[in-house]
């Protein structure tokens, strides 16, 4: 067999593939940002975004919200991921299986399940009254709306951090001992450089989906904490306003750009681990 | 004897298999043999026409079974994504079920088909009341499906009586139910409410009038225990929430499964609406369509229809039916002919949403971004998110310098 050739044509499923869904549509959602309703060429959907307080309010919001959520579920995840990756064989696979279980329902379901578990008269409340606790006001608010994404995006925090743990040297931790070297010591110093990678694309799996969310923004905070997500939907279901909604993406994309970009320095070239 | 276990075995067979609507004479007698095997697309509200579940017909299903039309039935949330989806253009719809406005907005755009009455002759089943109404002057795009008013639904056991007594808009905007009021989640709904309670036309074009119910709004918002739709069932039920501002149609439905909450129309006036059957341009079986209409309007159709969606049914045979009255009487609820059609029905001051124009809907629009994107006075949350931002900009830039600098002493070592 002719090998070019051969490699030239097995190739060329993906490149249509990608040229139809991943060229074009990012081609239209630039035109769409870059034009108005008539189809000529404007800048005023950009600066509609920088200069309205409204979406300003949106971005930092959802940067903020992202961000919160991401860091609570890196410090949920790391010690499970730990905890995990030191016990036996069996355990494990036992342990993860348990943790993608969840995820096997869709994320409407639980979504829509978490508001009524935690609304006023919900099933989280119900216990408290039960016990004699004072109840809780949690569904429609920020932090509700935190918990949902926790919820939902933990198991791309735990899964990368678990695959790279779970490839550390026992000896290496023990030689670690053996040399003097505390608990926390080994911690910082052995156990997490050695599992810097995994944490950088949990980062980014947790962070990418919770900045673009729409749906738990809408559901758990009673559709008074719009997301960058919303605001989209909103101008192409609602408004009928491509430009504003397609230049939104935009922003989007290149503010996830950027993070990538930043996340990636920190792990080109150390390990070369689970990039996504 | 042949002849009888044929029939026999016939009125088993129809006994077991799907159940037989005692469609009207009218609709029966059409010749529907040159239409077998042609696809009809619709479109329309979800949950929005009997489809065999709880007890009901599958009203698709009979409509296949005497016409040999295949019936491909897709359903949409709001006019505006059906519009969205209709100007994509990707499917050719044949009949679509939008509102008044939208109506009105799609004959502007010249999106509809005049419809060809002659194959709708079941219409003479619309009242005159329902007929040319101010969206479809003529009556020549559009056929009425269901109507509705929109009113305040309240749970008598957590709102005080003297407070519902009032019948005012008020009650959404009363201080006292913080946190227990539910808003529409959607532009149109929303800003009527509040400027029925302002006493402006819901139609308005002065901008000083969207701006003014903003404001209402605005004020509304740290009340609200969230903006809703179909989330609104599950609420007011379960008695999460107290006071919301919705449908007749569906208040019914949520009575029945919790005979605390009522219903009234505010006294200053609300919104009276029509959902259409309508032939989009662009159907391929436009003739397959109005027969598909036609048949909407069936009396025994329709009233299947009436008693699974609850809401308003613009059709004579219907309203007259006596088991409908007992099934709105004993089912529904003991005011339900009342709300729907009788005395209180006719005191109630109404208003129907008309097609703003672009300009108006933009700024309605715009003013709605406002009201959605603003924040509840929650801040805490940004200067946490700020603080993080800030310590992750300082410590990517420590530890790329770290890095920078190590570099460098090894460069030196090498």
């Amino acid at each position: 067999m002719n090998r070019p050739v051969f490699r030239k044509f097995a190739a060329a499923p993906h490149i249509v593939w990608a040229a139809l869904f991943i060229a074009a549509p990012l081609a239209f959602v630039v035109y769409y940002a870059f034009t108005d309703e008539a189809g000529a060429f404007t800048l005023s959907n950009m600066s509609a975004l920088v200069t309205s307080p409204n979406y300003r309010a949106i971005f930092l919001r959802s940067i903020s919200y992202a961000l919160i959520a991401t860091v609570i579920c890196l410090v949920i995840a790391y010690p499970v991921a730990y905890i995990i990756s030191r016990s036996r064989v069996r355990a494990q696979s036992t342990m993860i299986l348990l943790i993608m279980l969840p995820m096997w329902m869709n994320l409407l379901i639980r979504t829509y399940s978490w508001m009524v578990i935690i609304q006023d008269t919900g099933f989280l409340n119900g216990i408290l009254s039960a016990v004699g606790l004072p109840n809780l006001h949690i569904i429609n608010t920020p932090g509700a709306v935190i918990l949902g994404m926790v919820y939902n995006y933990l198991p791309y925090m735990i899964l990368p951090i678990y695959s790279v743990m779970v490839k550390i040297d026992n000896r290496l931790i023990e030689a670690a001992h053996d040399l003097g070297a505390g608990g926390v010591q080994v911690l910082f110093r052995v156990i997490f450089p050695l599992s810097i990678s995994g944490v950088i694309s949990g980062i980014t799996m947790v962070f990418v989906p919770s900045i673009s969310t729409f749906y738990i923004s809408q559901k758990m905070g009673g559709g008074s904490y719009d997301m960058i997500g919303d605001a989209i939907e909103r101008q192409f279901m609602n408004n009928y306003n491509y430009n504003l909604g397609a230049s939104m993406s935009l922003v989007l994309m290149i503010l996830i750009l950027v993070c990538m970009a930043v996340m990636n320095r920190f792990s080109d070239e150390d390990t070369g681990g689970v990039i996504v | 004897m042949k002849r009888l276990i044929c029939s026999l075995i016939c009125l088993f067979v129809l006994a077991c298999g799907s159940p037989v609507l005692a469609l009207d004479d009218a609709t029966q007698s059409i010749d529907y043999s040159s239409f077998a095997g042609t696809e009809l697309r619709v479109y329309n509200w979800g949950e929005y026409i009997a489809d065999g579940s709880e007890g009901s017909y599958d009203l698709n299903a009979a409509f296949e079974e005497l016409t040999g039309i295949h019936v491909v039935y897709e359903t949409f949330d709001s006019n505006e994504s059906m519009y969205t989806i209709l100007k994509a253009g990707g499917t050719a719809y044949d009949v679509i079920i939008p509102s008044d406005y939208m109506i009105g907005k799609l004959i502007a755009e010249d999106m509809l088909e005049k419809l060809d009455f002659s194959n709708i002759p079941n219409y003479s089943n619309i009242p005159d009341e329902y007929r040319n109404l101010d969206y479809d002057p003529g009556n020549e795009y559009s056929v009425p499906y269901t109507f509705g008013r929109v009113g305040v639904i309240y749970n008598t056991t957590m709102v005080d009586e003297k407070d519902a007594a009032e019948q005012s808009w008020d009650l959404i905007y009363n201080p006292k139910y913080k946190g227990k009021i539910l808003q529409f989640n959607n532009p149109r709904d929303a800003f009527a409410t509040a400027q029925f309670a302002l006493g402006q036309s819901v139609n308005t074009t002065d901008k000083a009038d969207w701006d003014e119910a903003l404001a209402k709004l605005q004020e509304q918002k740290p009340l609200l225990q969230g903006f809703v739709m179909d989330e609104i069932f599950n609420k007011m039920e379960s008695g999460e929430a107290a006071i919301a501002t919705y449908y007749l149609g569906d208040f019914f439905t949520m009575y029945t499964e919790n005979h605390d909450l009522a219903f009234y129309h505010p006294k200053e006036g609300t919104n009276f609406f029509v959902d259409a059957m309508c032939v989009p341009k662009g159907a391929q079986h436009k003739q397959a369509a109005e027969l598909y209409i036609n048949f909407m309007l069936d009396s025994e159709v329709a009233l299947e229809n009436a008693e699974y969606i609850c809401y308003g049914c613009p059709n004579s045979a219907v309203i007259e039916n006596e088991d409908y009255l007992e099934f709105l009487q004993e089912e529904l609820h003991p005011d339900a002919f009342e709300l729907l059609y009788g005395q209180i029905a006719a005191s109630v001051k109404t208003e129907i949403f008309e097609n703003l124009d672009p300009d108006t809907n933009t700024y309605m629009n715009r003013c709605w971004e406002e009201l959605k994107s603003g924040d509840n006075g929650n801040m805490m949350i940004y200067w946490i998110g700020i603080g993080l931002i800030v310590l992750l900009v300082i410590l990517v830039i420590v530890l790329l310098v770290r890095r920078h600098r190590r570099r460098i002493i090894d460069d030196d070592e090498e």
